[in-house]
Order: structure tokens, then C-alpha cells, then sequence
């Protein structure tokens, strides 16, 4: 095993628990707003980690380029979808949830 | 290492299989109509990755882009205009009635009980049927590959799914390019669009993302359509990309319906069946069987008829999410709903 298999070994497990924490979250939390922060923002580390993970398992910097253009791609459509999901729950009125 | 690895796909497969049956059986279960369409979106990507398991990318292509990818939103579409006919908004349900809509399906499933013991017992037997048939099939698994591969030459592709569905088989194809063809002028036919009409309420972040990511489906919809030749890919694929880069333009407020001519979309529709039928002609005046393309020109000929097919199949599903034919073409009176006066009152 060369040190860059090992590296990128390495950040695929750090990745794992962004993914973990991000299901117990969706999961888990009281509301629609904190569930949508638990999955957008654990799922887009959690990918980012994945991704230089195996960016550093190849040598074809075509597939390189592939894979930093699919979380990129992955960041457009979660952070814009997440968007929509909380815009619309606000526009029907639900209030974010607050530890009374 | 090779042991272990086995044990895994088997256990990812049987927990696949699961996961299927489990959200088919929700999906059908459901007394919210919402949450079934999630159900079915679910399912849809799950099957795809099904299809990738069972090694046919070509079929998961299809059924993520066609299948979930398209499908799934029409539905949505479908649910949002019963939802503004019933003038209720059956999305936004308290959720506190899970309950009581349960008890209700309960009540009801009481009652249609002879009903649903056939429906049960027919279904057994069906089930019966297929587990039968694939035990009695004979192994090594009879099939056309052989003779597929070995003409693969004369097809002008190099991916034998292409060369079976284009040029082997191209009569099935034509067809399928035919019913989709027909399913669009049926749409058009019903009413206009957008029906009802709909208040622009778009969000500066989703224009600023579709803007961004609309040249790049556009390209990855033509790659698709262009790689058929080679390997997954073709026209239904990548016609489905083209459709989904429409349907956001459609859901974003860019292209505002009433104003569209028509002309331009109806030869873009009838343009891939066109085509198909054209080369159906040729086939016959010249190498005197329907659809048979000459074989030194079948390479360059699939992939103008895939271009073609991919451009008119992503137009009509698109068309299917539009849900009718631009206002600027009526020349009646549409049904128009609850939505009196309303119609096109510009020329």
C-alpha cells in the first residue's frame, strides 16, 4: 500500500461518521429546519471526505476531475433543494422548533 | 478476501431485495397521497440500483431517469392540480391524524374483504407462476447474445443494447417512439398549459441554480445521447436528462407557457418519429426489408436517428409535465376547470 492509499483510506473513514451523525440527525431531530441542517451540512463533509478519499485511490486525473464535479454538483443541488424545503415550510407557516 | 467480499454483495443484495418489497408494500399501503409519491421516488432509485446489481446499466439508466427521475414529478405535478381542483391542500395535513386515516384504511379494508381475498389469492398464483417459471428455466440461460455479439459489426454501434434496440429490433423501438408520440398529442389534446394557471413564485436561489446547472445537463443529455453508440447510454436516456432540464426551466418561471409558438415544439416532437419512419422507408426501397440500414452507413445514420429520437423524447415528456399544448395554440375554448376566465385572453 503507498501513502497515498493509506491517506485517502483514512479520509474515507473520517467521511463516515459525517454520514452516521447526519442520519441520526434526520432522524432524530425535533423539526423539519434542524433535520434539513443535519443532512445538508453532515452529507456535504461527509461526501467531501469520500470524494478526496477516492481522488487519492486513482491515478487518472479524468476520473479526478468526475468526482470533484459530482460533489460539486451535489453541494448546487443539496444547499438549493435544502433552500426550497425551508422556504416553503416557512411560507406554510411552520414555526422552527425552540427549546421551551 | 474474495470470500468475505461475496458475503457482502449477497447481504447487500438480500437487503436490497428487502428494502424493495418493504416500500412497495408502504407504497401501495398509504392513504397519503404525498407520502406515496416519496415512496414510489424511493423505490424507483432503489430498483435502479437494483438494476446495477443484476448488471444492466443500460435498464438502471432508464429507470432512474425515465422511471424516478421523470415519473416522480409528474406525479407530483398530477397530486398539485387535484390538489387546487379540491381547492384543499392535502400536503399540509396535521399530522396528527395519522392515526385516525390508519383506522380509516382498516374500515375500509373490513369491508372490501371478497374483493381483496381474489385480488390476493390471483396475486399468489401469479407469484407462483413466475417463481415456477424461473426455477424450470434451463441453464446455461438460452439467449440471443451469441448472435448478437457476432453481428455486431454489421450494426455500425458498438454497444450491443444499441445495436438490438436501434437496428436489430428497431421495429420495437419504433413503436415505443410511436406510443410516446401519441401519449404527447393526447396531453395536447385534453387541455393547455400550465393548468391551472400558477402564480410565479420562484425563489432567486433556484433561478441562480438552474441557470448554473442547465448547461451542464443540456451537455450531459447530448453525451449520453452521443455515448449510446459505445456503451450505456441512447436516445431514452438521454432524451430523459434533456426533459429534466426542461421541466426545471418549466418549474423555475424561464419559459412562460402561453407565450411559446407552437410550431417549433410540434416539429420537435414529430422530429424523432420522423426520422425513425423515413429510415423505415429507405430500408425498404433500398435493401428491400423495413428498417434494415445498409451497413456501411448504419453507424453515422443510428446515431442521426438517436439525436433525433433523444431531442423529440425529451420535448414530450416534457410536454407529459407541462400537462397541455402552449395557449398560443388554441383555437377553441379549452376545458379550463375551476379556471373561468382565466384562458388565453393574449391573441
Amino acid at each position: 500500500m503507498t501513502i497515498p492509499e493509506i491517506i485517502g483510506l483514512a479520509c474515507i473513514a473520517a467521511g463516515i461518521p459525517f454520514f452516521l451523525s447526519g442520519t441520526i440527525g434526520m432522524l432524530r431531530f425535533p423539526d423539519i429546519f434542524t433535520r434539513l441542517h443535519a443532512l445538508t451540512k453532515a452529507d456535504n463533509v461527509g461526501l467531501g471526505f469520500l470524494i478526496i478519499g477516492l481522488c487519492l485511490q486513482t491515478d487518472d486525473w479524468f476520473i479526478v476531475i468526475k468526482l470533484v464535479l459530482i460533489w460539486v454538483l451535489v453541494l448546487t443541488a443539496s444547499s438549493a433543494s435544502c433552500h426550497l424545503v425551508a422556504r416553503r415550510a416557512l411560507q406554510k407557516g411552520i414555526r422552527p422548533w425552540t427549546r421551551e | 478476501m474474495d470470500q468475505g467480499m461475496k458475503m457482502l454483495l449477497t447481504g447487500f443484495d438480500l437487503l436490497l431485495a428487502l428494502t424493495l418489497l418493504w416500500l412497495a408494500w408502504q407504497l401501495l399501503r398509504s392513504t397519503d397521497i404525498f407520502k406515496a409519491i416519496i415512496f414510489f421516488i424511493c423505490f424507483g432509485l432503489l430498483m435502479s440500483l437494483a438494476w446495477v446489481r443484476m448488471h444492466a446499466p443500460d435498464v438502471a439508466l432508464a429507470e432512474a431517469a425515465i422511471g424516478t427521475g421523470l415519473t416522480g414529478p409528474l406525479f407530483l405535478a398530477a397530486l398539485r392540480r387535484i390538489e387546487r381542483k379540491a381547492g384543499k391542500n392535502m400536503m399540509s395535513e396535521p399530522a396528527g391524524n395519522g392515526e385516525e386515516t390508519g383506522s380509516r384504511w382498516k374500515a375500509r379494508n373490513r369491508e372490501m374483504s371478497p374483493l381483496l381475498w381474489t385480488v390476493t389469492a390471483l396475486t399468489c398464483c401469479l407469484a407462483g407462476l413466475l417463481i415456477w417459471t424461473v426455477l424450470i428455466i434451463p441453464r446455461p440461460l438460452p439467449g440471443l447474445a451469441d448472435q448478437v455479439a457476432g453481428s455486431l459489426a454489421e450494426s455500425g454501434v458498438n454497444n450491443p443494447v444499441t445495436a438490438v434496440l436501434l437496428n436489430f429490433r428497431g421495429y420495437d423501438t419504433l413503436l415505443e417512439v410511436m406510443v410516446l408520440l401519441l401519449g404527447a398529442i393526447t396531453v395536447w389534446s385534453i387541455t393547455h398549459a400550465p393548468f391551472p394557471p400558477r402564480v410565479p413564485d420562484t425563489s432567486p436561489v433556484q433561478k441562480a441554480a438552474v441557470r448554473l446547472l442547465l448547461p451542464l445537463i443540456c451537455l450531459i443529455g447530448g453525451y449520453l445521447v452521443w455515448q449510446g453508440a459505445y456503451q450505456t447510454g441512447g436516445a431514452f436516456q438521454g432524451g430523459a436528462v434533456l426533459s429534466a432540464a426542461l421541466v426545471l426551466l418549466l418549474i423555475s418561471d424561464f419559459l412562460w407557457l402561453p407565450g411559446m409558438r407552437s410550431l417549433p415544439l410540434r416539429l420537435g416532437l414529430t422530429l424523432g418519429p420522423l426520422v425513425f419512419v423515413l429510415l423505415a422507408g429507405f430500408g425498404i426501397l433500398v435493401e428491400k426489408t423495413l428498417l434494415r440500414l445498409p451497413v456501411e452507413y448504419a453507424g453515422p445514420l443510428l446515431l442521426f436517428l438517436e439525436a433525433a429520437c433523444g431531442l423529440s423524447i425529451g420535448l414530450t415528456l416534457a410536454a407529459f409535465f407541462a400537462g397541455g399544448r402552449p395557449a398560443s395554440d388554441l383555437r377553441e375554448t379549452p376545458y379550463s376547470g375551476e379556471a373561468k376566465g382565466k384562458g388565453p385572453a393574449e391573441s
